[in-house]
């Protein structure tokens, strides 16, 4: 029931780097969107109503006349009479006068407390924080409805100091959201630069803090406002607020539903009139929601596309050299479905070799496509983005349009994956242990000591010190150094034939970066792995690869062995990029064939 | 994780302490005359006197409020100034009509948004289409106009519920459900709608984790990878709105157990705040206060058993 008061405009939404300024055409973005648009209008009829009721109506809301109760719909009265004949047309526009002015002041107070308070809590912190954020916790745990009766008890029917205590309990929900945001953006660069620079707290908040939540509280007020309004209404509905005579749509109701037996239509009008404005309200909110964030809309994934990456056929591959018993890929295309339905080429015409026990490079820039062609092999893409064309063997066989359970067989058999983020790949919420005893058992029916067993093997293969220690370990309790050596231990608890590492060690310190690597070495050579090695350092490349394929823009733009490459490129891009690491000093093997180079 | 859940009792104890404390003296501030306004204007000044001094009323207020403390610490919320009844004997008998409708609210959101929130978070397409817009309507609509639709056309129109009234469960168990369902429904609505919408996005920000995508490519099945680790780490800020709804869900059980004339501390609320009776009020507000803190404290305790790193925050 939405008598919570403690709405978000977004829940875990809004962050700092989401939300955009409110921009220029915001009002013709809005009037764009249907909803937004039917909602506007609505919200005007109802205030306009309102303001103008007086030369509106012809009959005052209290003038009764008992002798035509519930008297039908007639000249000068065109929604008829109520019990007490009065007439109900006057009665729905004064009563919005009420109800709507007592959700707006309620609304009024819960930002004049909330926003103010939010944005010092959020911005200064220390102990207005501390107790600022007390206070709401404590206004948080009262139920509204009751406290307002409480309140009734002391102050009288005065519904509109009803409505100030409705604006305080209400108040939270702007605290909340303008501290969350605040707090972030507080710790943004250009925040940070802006005070270094000497700029008073009051400048930076004017200028970089209020535009940032400008558009979170308008969406808000449009929610907070829609809960008020219910809440209004529901207080005049049980009685509590003014005397029956004053117009409002929640004593119309209550007194419809009284004599609902006899006429349906008493409480018909005030209950559209609240419900639509109600609608109107949110609706409204959920279309600035829109409008002011920006926010992507998901892309459309069609049946027929999800269908088609079943049915892409495996091209035939003509004479395209020999393919390679563990990875092969040819032709192969990326598309990502975008929101307004269309497609987007991601990776054109890769093809590319993994032979067993052989290292191979992949690098190019951020966007290259490279982390793409990786996922494919993988079967691993995100929402939105499917093979659209070409043909990948894993193994032997043809991965593009396998269903999930022999995707399933592949993953726990031959393939592995190791990624690049450490810390972001472990589930927080399971210990590491865990983390690699549940494939293990999945994957080969293990018993729970022996899935154990074998994760302590693992763990002790990848150099980990105490291995019993880091297995009980969560997550947070481990370095990052750490985390990416159990996600390497993850990735070798299937006895893969084919290891793909997503730049594995980019998020490392250095010297830890050259233990990883080492493991990886090693590893790679005790097994006779093939490798994908995904990375943009050509460093890691000289050292570690057999092969590298250079990419840019989707596309494959050179490849061959590594020394060949590097030492002698053919393509402009790729010796820009050496040339971009030479800048930062050479690495061991390029120097090394270069010295060669002199010799000769 | 026994000190996470000692110092958010502490919390609780602390909140309801102070919330006690602000409300008796804001109650007293109100200047009503109760031993007037108990006798009547015919009464003398003297026996208007003798009646406060009765009632303990003309002492000091943080007098006043220690003696309610130490009572309602042992489980005495005192008498109601109007009837005479015990506070709590007279909470008590209305309560199992409240807490029947509460849990079962809770209940059927619990199962239902969870239901529709993975569903829609996971297939996503028509389902989640329609969890949005329900979302939107549910929230839109103010709980009591729904209720009052349904009313009309469950038990007026249709003639399925009784429109007004109370069986205990303890008389029939037929005659129990024919009561509260109509009520359960009508507060569920709302808070199905606000806690499928929270699941679903938590759902589809978890799906987006790298941890997920590597989980898959560890060869873990589909439902243990969706089962175990996308709702364990979805239902977090689930439950988060799951007690923040509860607040509301005292305010909107206020009305409905007026609308359909249910004997429960809603109704109740209504009836005595009307007169100011001071005890009895004190009595409903610690009551759902209390309810809210413990809620709120089987959430925490929850989300410290789901999540480890809550444990230390």
């Amino acid at each position: 029931m939405s008598e919570s008061l403690q709405v978000l405009a977004e829940p875990g939404g809004a962050t700092a780097s989401s939300v955009p300024a409110v921009r220029r055409g915001v009002l013709r973005r809005l009037v764009r969107n249907p909803l937004g648009l039917v909602a506007a209008v609505v919200l005007l009829v109802v205030v306009g109503g309102a303001i103008a009721a007086p030369w509106l109506t012809t009959h005052a809301p209290e003038a009764a006349d008992l002798r035509n109760a519930f008297g039908p719909a007639g000249p000068g009265h065109p929604l008829g009479l109520d019990s007490a004949g009065r007439d109900i047309w006057s009665r729905l526009l004064f009563g919005a006068r009420n109800t709507l002015g007592g959700a707006v002041l309620a609304l009024v107070v819960a930002m004049a407390l909330g926003i103010p308070a939010g944005l010092v809590a959020g911005y200064a912190g220390r102990w207005f924080d501390a107790v600022a954020s007390w206070v709401v916790n404590l206004l948080m745990a009262l139920p509204a409805m009751i406290v307002l009766l409480a309140a009734r008890a002391i102050l009288g029917p005065t519904v509109w100091a009803l409505m100030i205590i409705l604006g305080v309990l209400a108040a939270p929900s702007f605290f909340r959201l303008v501290r969350g945001i605040v707090v972030n953006v507080r710790h943004e660069l250009y925040v940070d630069s802006a005070r270094v620079s000497g700029l008073p707290p009051w400048r930076i908040i004017g200028r970089h803090v209020l535009v940032v939540v400008r558009a979170p509280i308008i969406i808000q007020i449009s929610l907070v406002a829609g809960v008020a309004l219910g809440l209004q209404a529901g207080l005049e509905f049980i009685g509590v607020g003014s005397s029956s005579d004053l117009p409002t749509w929640g004593g119309m109701l209550n007194e419809g539903f009284q004599f609902v037996q006899r006429d349906r239509t008493l409480m018909l009008w005030p209950g559209l009139a609240l419900g639509l404005t109600s609608a109107a309200l949110v609706l409204l909110g959920a279309a600035l929601r829109d409008v002011l964030e920006d926010r992507g809309t998901d892309p459309v994934v069609r049946r027929r596309d999800r269908a088609a990456q079943r049915a892409v056929a495996p091209a035939v591959l003509d004479g395209k050299a020999e393919r390679s018993p563990l990875l092969s890929i040819r032709s192969l295309a990326v598309s990502y479905a975008l929101p307004d339905g269309s497609q987007r080429e991601v990776v054109h015409d890769v093809d590319l070799d993994v032979h067993p026990g052989e290292i191979v490079g992949l690098v190019g820039e951020s966007g290259s496509g490279k982390t793409q062609t990786a996922f494919s092999a993988l079967g691993i893409l995100p929402y939105g983005g499917r093979v659209s064309r070409g043909s990948i063997l894993v193994d032997g066989q043809e991965v593009v349009g396998l269903p999930t359970a022999s995707w399933r067989r592949l993953r726990s058999q031959v393939v592995s994956y190791v990624p690049q983020e450490p810390m972001s790949n472990l589930d927080p919420s399971f210990t590491v242990g865990h983390q690699l005893v549940e494939p293990i058992r999945a994957a080969t029916g293990a018993s729970r000591a022996q899935a154990r067993a074998r994760a302590l093997d693992l763990l002790r293969s990848v150099e980990i010190e105490d291995p019993e220690r880091t297995f009980r370990a969560y997550p947070h309790e481990i370095s990052g150094g750490m985390a990416q050596r159990v996600l390497l231990a993850g990735a070798m608890s299937c006895d893969p034939r084919l290891l793909i590492a997503d730049e594995p060690t980019t998020a490392l310190d250095v010297t830890v970066q050259a233990e990883v690597l080492e493991v990886l070495r090693r590893l790679q050579q005790e097994r006779g792995l093939g490798v994908l090695l995904v990375t943009h350092s050509l460093g890691v490349v000289a050292d570690l690869c057999d092969r590298v394929v250079v990419m840019q823009d989707g596309r494959i733009v050179e490849s061959g062995p590594v020394d060949l490459v590097l030492t002698a490129p053919r393509e402009p891009y790729t010796r820009r990029l050496l040339a971009a690491v030479l800048d930062e000093g050479p690495p061991p093997a390029v120097a090394a064939g270069r010295a060669g180079q002199g010799e000769r | 994780m026994l000190l996470y859940i000692a110092r958010r009792a502490a919390a609780g104890v602390l909140l309801l302490v102070v919330i006690s404390l602000l409300t008796f003296v804001l109650l007293s501030l109100s200047g009503q005359d109760v031993g007037r306004t108990l006798l009547g204007l015919n009464a003398s000044d003297q026996q208007v006197a003798a009646k406060n001094a009765q009632l303990g009323v003309d002492r000091a207020v943080l007098a006043q409020y220690v003696d309610w403390l130490s009572g309602a610490v042992r489980g005495d919320l005192g008498t109601s100034w109007f009837t005479s009844e015990d506070v709590g004997t007279a909470i008590g008998n209305r309560l199992p009509v409240t807490l029947s409708i509460m849990v079962g609210v809770t209940l059927v959101t619990g199962v239902l948004a969870f239901g529709l929130g993975v569903w829609a978070g996971v297939r996503r397409g028509a389902v989640d289409r329609f969890v949005q817009v329900f979302g939107v309507a549910g929230y839109a609509l103010p709980g009591f106009l729904v209720t009052l639709v349904l009313v009309l056309v469950f038990a007026v129109e249709l003639g399925w519920f009784p429109a007004i009234g109370y069986i205990p469960l303890t008389d029939s168990v037929g005659g129990w459900l024919s009561t509260i369902t109509l009520p359960i429904i009508a507060l569920s609505i709302g808070s199905v709608a606000g806690m499928a919408q929270q699941v679903r996005s938590s759902v589809i920000e978890v799906m987006r984790q790298d941890y997920v995508r590597t989980l898959v490519s560890r060869g873990l099945p589909m439902r243990s990878v969706l089962f175990r680790h996308v709702l364990r780490n979805a239902s977090a800020p689930a439950l988060t709105v799951l007690g923040l709804q509860f607040v509301g869900l005292l305010g909107g059980a206020v009305l409905v157990e007026q609308i359909f004339g249910l004997p429960g501390i809603g109704a109740m609320t209504v009836a005595y705040t009307m007169r100011g009776d001071v005890p009895i009020i004190m009595g409903l507000l610690m009551v759902s206060v209390v309810g809210v803190v413990v809620i709120n404290l089987l959430v925490d305790i929850a989300i410290g058993l789901l999540n480890p790193k809550a444990r230390v925050a």
